[in-house]
């Protein structure tokens, strides 16, 4: 929108007004047809990428005018540096990503997000060696381990370890993914430190002082590690935690629903440049990738068969379908035969899963700020400045109310657009039970043991 | 069977040995049909025993190394995916039409495109585009090496000036080239509409880097060591360098210059399917790695369908090559392999 516009169109509303119209709240111009049609979109292998096979499977975007193409990449980095230079008009994202990239976290560049696409999703697994250690501390319950179980049990064989000179080592996806916050979260609520971050003295690989190295691997290489023994654990999205169990290597001890309940998890990224040159093309796709998640989500998860079938395919996630299936259709199987059902293990769309929050991006920097990642204490304004620049439910907001003219979504789909301040009402659906309140970022990383808060420096 | 003919080398072998067969000893023919025919036959009967043998013993995390009939399965499923998407290209433009249509009925005035189809490259897909990947490659190398090669013949002073740059380029891994030419390609390749998708620039430039040594060494030895009396002839005769080159250089250095070629297609096929494989780019490479990371019960005879199909690639342009080489030559009697 540039600034020549606003005059003529606030003169509209006078007009409008005085002629005693009815206008809708937002009162825009009719979104106009896409500027560029003939889009790529990049994604992971993994079963959250979803929203994406799913609008263009069931000629979603088709319906939108827009022509997209869908391409697998190579790892997490590979796919921002290619969202960055223009080569991916845009791309699935771990929620740090387009956060990380504008505060310069890595490669900085301005990435924006309008559109959330999914919750929860994640599981932590340790490899069969390391669950025979755990196993004798984990509180058991009928027989099975009772859940959620906690980082305490891992701590005695992290100790072992130690003891016997031997660096205990974990895998997540990239620095600034969703994973590595879990199970840093996860490790640090049971006592162990996951290490910390210092970029001013160079060091971007997480490990200072720390109880377990962390390292970076893309996640459809997280099995094959793991077997390498190159990593005893890792964090990671689905269906890379249940290939673990199907494929007999390690056994997952926890989701990240049970470190944090309808925890936020991918976005939808594209640059900034591209949203500001191409606003049609972008409410285009969000129309489309907002139905796609509504229709993975519908009537109870209806439609999750026929998802994870069309995902098994080999150019989306490629693994088999009863490997995704299992996710998918909400049932989670730890130890092999332990099946549990997990029926929020991926949420697309109720709860308001797409709308994109300021509050989970403000706990996503919570967490930056924790490990040392940003450096330097910020204000709490600062925090609310981040977030408004990178997540924009103003854009989601246009593309909804274009969806419920056109019939094809109800107004009681999404959050109350009027009344919505974007933040999520205060939670401790934690696994250590720690408040969290979007506003006091600041106050909410006080709270913490292990962790940086303040003005504390690495 | 004279010798304007040009033959087919390797298994035309077999059919040219069954067509000479007329006019030899008849008494003779069951042993010459065995040995052609027969001897490789079982030994690929034996190849495929023992590969199903081997593979019902090895468990890995996918499941039994797949056998030859689960490769045969999955290279017809592959086949069907590919029919299957040639389908759905139909239906994908039917409906754009469709959808034209409606836009035009509303407003005539509109403007209408037609886009290419979106979906993914099928597995045959994948094929093509390495071979075509492989080939400009390959003749960019071979248009750079030649002339260097026969400049390096020519003059030792070019020689010994260049020898110490090709002997270190020569051994370095496509691996080490790619990051370094991708992000050069990131950089000077920049333009809104690029002819040319940037991943198949680094692709084919990848190649290009890695196949042209051995072409540029056997030019520069076959230039070099071209007999005495015919450079006493050009001599001579005072032809003028470019006559030289033409007359006397090129002909004479024609069958070691293809030989470097060969060795260039193979040493480029074989790059290739690294460099697609390390760097994501649309091919064979890319392929195969998809379908490790995806780590299905099918993956592992998907892959092998993949791994035959690379080696086949390979033999046909290596016969390719031969062919040529024995076509340009003009020693007919020399035993080429």
């Amino acid at each position: 929108m540039n600034i020549r516009q606003h005059k003529p169109r606030r003169l509209l509303h006078v007009l409008a007004f005085s002629l005693g119209l009815v206008f809708s709240a937002a009162g825009h111009a009719e979104v106009g047809p896409p500027e560029k049609a003939q889009l790529k979109f990049g994604f992971i292998k993994l079963t959250d990428m979803a929203p994406l096979a799913i609008a263009y499977e069931k000629g979603f975007f088709e319906d939108e005018g827009l022509y997209v193409t869908l391409e697998a990449q190579a790892n997490w980095k590979v796919l921002l540096d290619r969202v960055i230079d223009g080569e991916l008009d845009g791309a699935h994202m771990l929620a740090g990503q387009p956060l990380g990239a504008t505060i310069g976290i890595g490669t900085k560049a301005p990435i924006i997000t309008a559109f959330s696409m999914d919750l929860n999703g994640n599981g932590i697994t340790v490899s069969n060696d390391i669950w025979k250690q755990m196993k004798p501390h984990v509180p058991m319950k009928d027989g099975k381990p009772e859940h959620p179980i906690k980082a305490d049990y891992l701590k005695p064989v992290v100790k072992q370890f130690e003891k016997e000179g031997k660096p205990f080592k974990m895998g997540m996806v990239f620095p600034v993914s969703t994973h590595n916050y879990y199970l840093r979260y996860w490790l640090a609520a049971g006592g162990l430190n996951p290490g910390y971050y210092n970029p001013k003295k160079g060091d971007t690989s997480g490990t200072l002082k720390a109880d377990v190295l962390l390292s970076v691997t893309p996640p459809p290489q997280m099995p094959a590690t793991l077997e390498a023994g190159t990593i005893y654990g890792y964090c990671v999205g689905e269906p890379w935690n249940q290939q673990a169990v199907f494929k007999g290597i390690g056994v997952p001890v926890i989701t990240d629903y049970e470190i944090w309940k309808n925890n936020p998890e991918k976005v939808f990224g594209v640059s900034k440049a591209w949203a500001e040159k191409y606003p049609n093309t972008n409410i285009h796709v969000l129309k489309a990738l907002i139905r796609a998640a509504k229709w993975l989500d519908d009537q109870n998860n209806k439609n999750r068969k026929e998802a994870a079938k069309i995902l098994s395919r080999s150019q989306y996630v490629g693994a088999d379908y009863k490997v995704i299936a299992n996710s998918m259709t909400g049932t989670f199987e730890y130890e092999k035969g332990d099946k549990r059902s997990v029926p929020d293990f991926n949420v697309f769309f109720r709860y308001y899963a797409t709308y994109p929050y300021y509050s989970d991006a403000v706990w996503f920097l919570t967490q930056m700020r924790r490990w040392g990642q940003i450096p330097d204490y910020k204000p709490d304004s600062w925090y609310m400045k981040i977030a408004k620049e990178v997540y924009r439910p103003d854009l989601y907001e246009i593309a909804a109310k274009e969806l419920i003219k056109e019939g094809k979504m109800k107004a009681s789909d999404f959050p109350d657009f009027a009344k919505e301040t974007g933040f999520r009402s205060p939670t401790s659906d934690f696994i250590d039970g720690v408040t969290y309140d979007g506003k006091k970022p600041n106050a909410y990383l006080k709270k913490f043991k292990i962790g940086l808060k303040g003005k504390e420096k690495i | 069977m004279n010798t304007k003919v040009m033959r087919l080398p390797g298994i035309s072998q077999m059919t040219l040995s069954i067509y000479k067969l007329k006019s030899v000893n008849w008494s003779e023919a069951p042993k010459v049909l065995f040995h052609k025919l027969g001897v490789p036959l079982i030994s690929i009967l034996l190849f495929l025993l023992l590969w199903d043998g081997v593979a019902a013993h090895i468990q890995t995390s996918l499941g039994k190394v797949p056998g030859p009939v689960q490769v045969w399965d999955q290279a017809t499923a592959l086949y069907q995916e590919h029919q299957d998407a040639r389908k759905r290209e139909a239906k994908f433009y039917e409906r754009q039409e469709k959808r034209n249509a409606e836009v035009l009925a509303k407003n005539p005035n509109a403007k209408v495109e037609i886009y290419p189809y979106t979906g993914n490259p099928t597995f045959f897909d994948q094929i093509e585009t390495s071979i075509i990947t492989v080939m400009t490659g390959f003749l960019l190398a071979s248009l750079i090496a030649i002339p260097i090669g026969i400049f390096c013949g020519l003059s030792s002073t070019i020689y010994t000036a260049l020898n110490p740059i090709i002997q270190t380029f020569k051994p370095v891994s496509p691996l080490a080239w790619l990051p370094i030419i991708t992000l050069i390609v990131s950089a000077v390749y920049v333009s809104n509409d690029p002819m040319f998708a940037k991943s198949f620039i680094v692709s084919a430039l990848t190649v290009t880097l890695c196949c042209m040594w051995p072409t540029i060494i056997n030019t520069t030895v076959g230039v070099s060591s071209i007999d005495k009396d015919l450079v006493n002839v050009s001599r001579v005769l005072r032809l003028n360098w470019f006559t030289n080159v033409y007359k006397i250089v090129l002909p004479s250095s024609i069958p070691m210059m293809f030989a470097g070629l060969r060795v260039s297609l193979g040493i480029g096929w074989m790059v290739l399917i690294a460099a697609e494989m390390l760097a994501q780019n649309p091919g064979l490479g890319k392929f195969v790695w998809d379908e490790f990371q995806n780590g299905s019960s099918n993956s592992l005879a998907r892959i092998m369908v993949a791994v035959i199909t690379i080696g086949l690639i390979g033999y046909l342009l290596d016969r390719l090559m031969l062919l040529l080489q024995r076509a340009v030559s003009w020693d007919k009697n020399a035993v080429i392999r």
